[in-house]
């Protein structure tokens, strides 16, 4: 498949093929109505791509991002000019911020109508500049093939992210020369996979030498892909080490097991952030220092060295300096590492970290996750609780919207494998979780996908229940109803003296009812002994189902580490003093 | 890592293709960095490469990372800091107008003389002087013309270098 003459929407048709990409998430417009008659001409073919019709185009992005992380593939999309790119612009920059591989194809006006304020124009690869890895406006035909193979490739090497190809219509039209991929090498982006040997051997003394030592981990080791989680796995058995994890890293290495602290940061659990504080060598592989996981910098891990592999150099101490970085991919550096481990025959120091885990397991008395749980009331926690216990025995593939809910599904709901966690961290984008699960469906048609919702965040993607019906995905939605934009309420309480502004959700609709409108199953739970009964119902159910989980509305998520305080300094749910919150951290979000 | 805030010269080497001088000022004032000098020009015909120079103020450890971050766009091939403290060579041309007569005019063209300026264009009551040099010894040019007549001034900002053998 090389060189032969073709039009520019043929040829998008034939890199998606070329790509092996069989999926894409779209909605038609104006400037992209000739890729979508290919496609009309394809679906008589043996193998047609399945296009997703989604309801908004911040649905096909979502979508795509499910798709991509929940299967490790790149996530593809396909919008119109003007209005269709600009409503792509929330997913871009989620995936941008969550490095999901995504490739968006975006009508544009023809080439002599740029710039003119023409129907539905926008400068779209200005507007997707800054949340894009890279983008392209295609001006010449014969430029079309070679940008779409750089724009998966750009998309899915080195850190991934999301890539815009604007493609004007007059060029959709042209005819011109295909490339196949084969024969196209982007002339100058050759991402770092492997790390400096002896950087890692200085890294190994360092593991050597600790005796409070802490594996850090996050969304890099499971955008590493498969090896790299078996390599992490490995890796934290030889050692013996205590691992924690951020929100995007959940499911790399199992959340039952015994080595694993829970999850770190704002809303991790005591033992996870009291081990950062207090450790002596920090292990970061594949996380980013994030805001939400240090807290106060100036007193973050301050005895500790610290290792950090990534494989974006600019990641490197951009906010925590390190003593020993690792510029390379996860899987490739781990791999590398093992090696030398074992040749060098390297010992851990065995009674220093009996001494640590002894530590540990007194933080881990302190049982952070507690609540009280009530009989007449559903605690939050405790119906994510009963819907972990009632499918754990399943793969399920778990996404959320943003807030309370989200933090809760990740304290409460554990994951034994990568890519069933599918959450907008970095972004924090209310609405994700529906199209994302229909994404995650879309890759997955026989497992069981479950959005674990708000009522505030579902109402800002609901229309993609109408995809969710037309292609027959059965989607559960989790909504975890307390009527409160919760975790504005929450900070509503902690920081602004309960002054309630305009947090309250009012004038819900009936979920039951709006499920049963789109053609889904509604469900209701208001007591805890109806609870699992209505869980069971809801997996049972072949077909999407909206699961109104009425909760109690005065809940908090703790523990929880107040903006501008250390990881020390966390609040537990028990604790009833209130805490200052200086004016330096009430700036912070 | 120096806390010093000072003027750093970081040159970068990028793929010339659309919108890559966006990308390059759009990363660096996105993420609230100044500039105070910006040049580009093509450095490769055949491979099409350009050479980008800013000057920009601060940290060592900020302006690191804002390399580090330039390294981040895909048509960026390379970013280096070139300042003349590590071992950079800075050079800057300037067109400067004087507009006056008499003791004034004759006192900065003898000036002009001392600097190694040339003047490229003359009437009765104007010089324009072009002058190559390091930025300080431009900015010393334009003081010292300021009292004689200095009407307007145009620089190209500064293009940067690696002493010796090293290449970037």
């Amino acid at each position: 498949m090389v060189n032969i003459q073709m039009t520019g929407a043929q040829m998008v048709l034939q890199a998606f093929e070329d790509h092996k990409v069989d999926t894409i998430f779209g909605y038609p417009g104006g400037a992209v109505l000739p890729i979508y008659d290919e496609l009309a001409k394809e679906r008589d073919t043996n193998q047609p791509i399945r296009h997703y019709l989604v309801r908004h185009e911040q649905g096909a992005s979502h979508s795509a991002e499910g798709y991509a992380r929940s299967s490790g593939k790149v996530g593809v999309m396909l919008v119109t000019s003007g209005p269709g790119v600009t409503n792509a612009v929330t997913g871009l920059t989620d995936a941008m911020m969550d490095s999901i591989p995504i490739v968006c194809i975006s009508g544009q006006v023809p080439t002599h109508l740029i710039g003119t304020d023409a129907f539905q124009e926008c400068d779209a690869v200005g507007i997707t500049r800054p949340c894009t890895k890279h983008n392209w406006l295609v001006k010449d035909i014969n430029d079309l093939s070679r940008i779409l193979h750089e724009a998966f490739y750009v998309a899915s090497s080195g850190r991934p992210g999301p890539v815009l190809v604007d493609i004007p219509k007059d060029i959709q039209f042209q005819t011109g020369t295909y490339i196949g991929p084969e024969t196209v090498k982007h002339k100058s982006y050759r991402p770092k996979l492997k790390a400096n040997i002896d950087q890692i051997d200085d890294a190994l003394k360092l593991i050597a030498d600790a005796e409070k030592p802490i594996f850090y981990t996050g969304g890099g080791v499971i955008n590493s892909g498969n090896a790299a989680v078996q390599l992490l796995r490995e890796f934290v058995r030889l050692t013996g080490f205590p691992i924690t994890s951020t929100l995007q890293g959940l499911g790399a290495y199992p959340g039952d097991d015994s080595q694993f602290i829970g999850m770190l940061g704002m809303h991790g659990t005591y033992e996870a952030n009291m081990a950062m504080n207090e450790c002596d060598l920090m292990i970061n592989i594949g996380a980013r220092f994030d805001d939400r996981i240090t807290g106060k910098i100036d007193e973050f891990s301050p005895n500790s060295k610290k290792i950090h592999i990534d494989i974006d150099p600019s990641s490197i101490n951009k906010i925590v300096k390190v003593d020993a970085p690792l510029i390379g991919d996860v899987a490739h550096v781990l791999e590398d590492s093992i090696k030398l481990w074992k040749s060098k025959v390297y010992k851990i120091n065995k009674s220093s970290l009996k001494e640590w885990w002894k530590t540990i397991d007194k933080w881990k008395e302190k049982d952070s996750l507690k609540y009280v749980r009530d009989k007449n009331i559903i605690k939050p926690q405790h119906a994510i609780q009963r819907l972990y216990e009632l499918t754990k025995d399943k793969d399920v593939f778990v996404t959320t919207e943003v807030g309370q809910h989200q933090m809760w599904a990740a304290q409460y709901y554990k994951f034994n494998k990568p890519n069933r966690w599918i959450t907008s961290g970095g972004l924090g984008t209310m609405g994700f979780g529906l199209p994302a699960a229909i994404g995650a469906q879309v890759a997955h048609p026989d497992k069981l996908v479950i959005d674990i919702a708000g009522e505030a965040s579902i109402l800002m993607c609901i229309q993609e229940m109408s995809t969710a019906i037309q292609h027959k995905l059965p989607v559960k939605i989790f909504i975890i109803n307390n009527q409160y934009m919760g975790m504005v309420r929450q900070w509503q309480e902690l920081l602004h003296d309960k002054r309630y502004s305009h947090s309250y959700t009012d004038a819900l609709p009936d979920f039951v009812k709006l499920a049963e409108a789109y053609g889904a199953k509604g469900i209701r739970a208001q007591k805890p002994i109806e609870l699992d009964k209505a869980i069971n119902e809801m997996i049972e159910y072949d077909g999407p189902v909206i699961f109104d989980c009425v909760v109690e509305q005065n809940e908090n998520v703790f523990p929880m580490i107040p903006s501008g305080k250390a990881h020390n300094e966390m609040l537990l749910g028990d604790e009833t003093e209130k805490e200052e919150i200086s004016d330096e951290g009430k700036v912070l979000v | 890592m120096s806390e010093i805030v000072s003027k750093h010269t970081v040159s970068v080497l990028v793929d010339n293709e659309p919108g890559v001088l966006a990308r390059v000022i759009g990363l660096i004032s996105g993420r609230g960095y100044n500039i105070d000098s910006l040049t580009v020009a093509e450095v490769d015909a055949e491979k099409h490469i350009s050479r980008i120079t800013i000057v920009a103020p601060g940290t060592e450890q900020t302006v690191n990372k804002m390399i580090s971050q330039l390294q981040r766009i895909v048509p960026v091939k390379r970013a280096a800091n070139v300042t003349f403290e590590n071992q950079g060579i800075e050079r800057e041309m300037a067109l400067v107008k004087i507009v006056s007569t008499g003791e004034k005019r004759v006192e900065s063209m003898r000036l002009s003389d001392v600097f190694r300026a040339r003047v490229i264009d003359t009437t009765h009551d104007s010089f324009v002087f072009e002058l190559n040099g390091s930025p300080r010894k431009i900015d010393a040019f334009i003081d010292l013309m300021k009292p004689l007549g200095l009407s307007e001034v145009s620089r190209t900002g500064v293009v940067a270098i690696a002493r010796g053998t090293e290449k970037m």
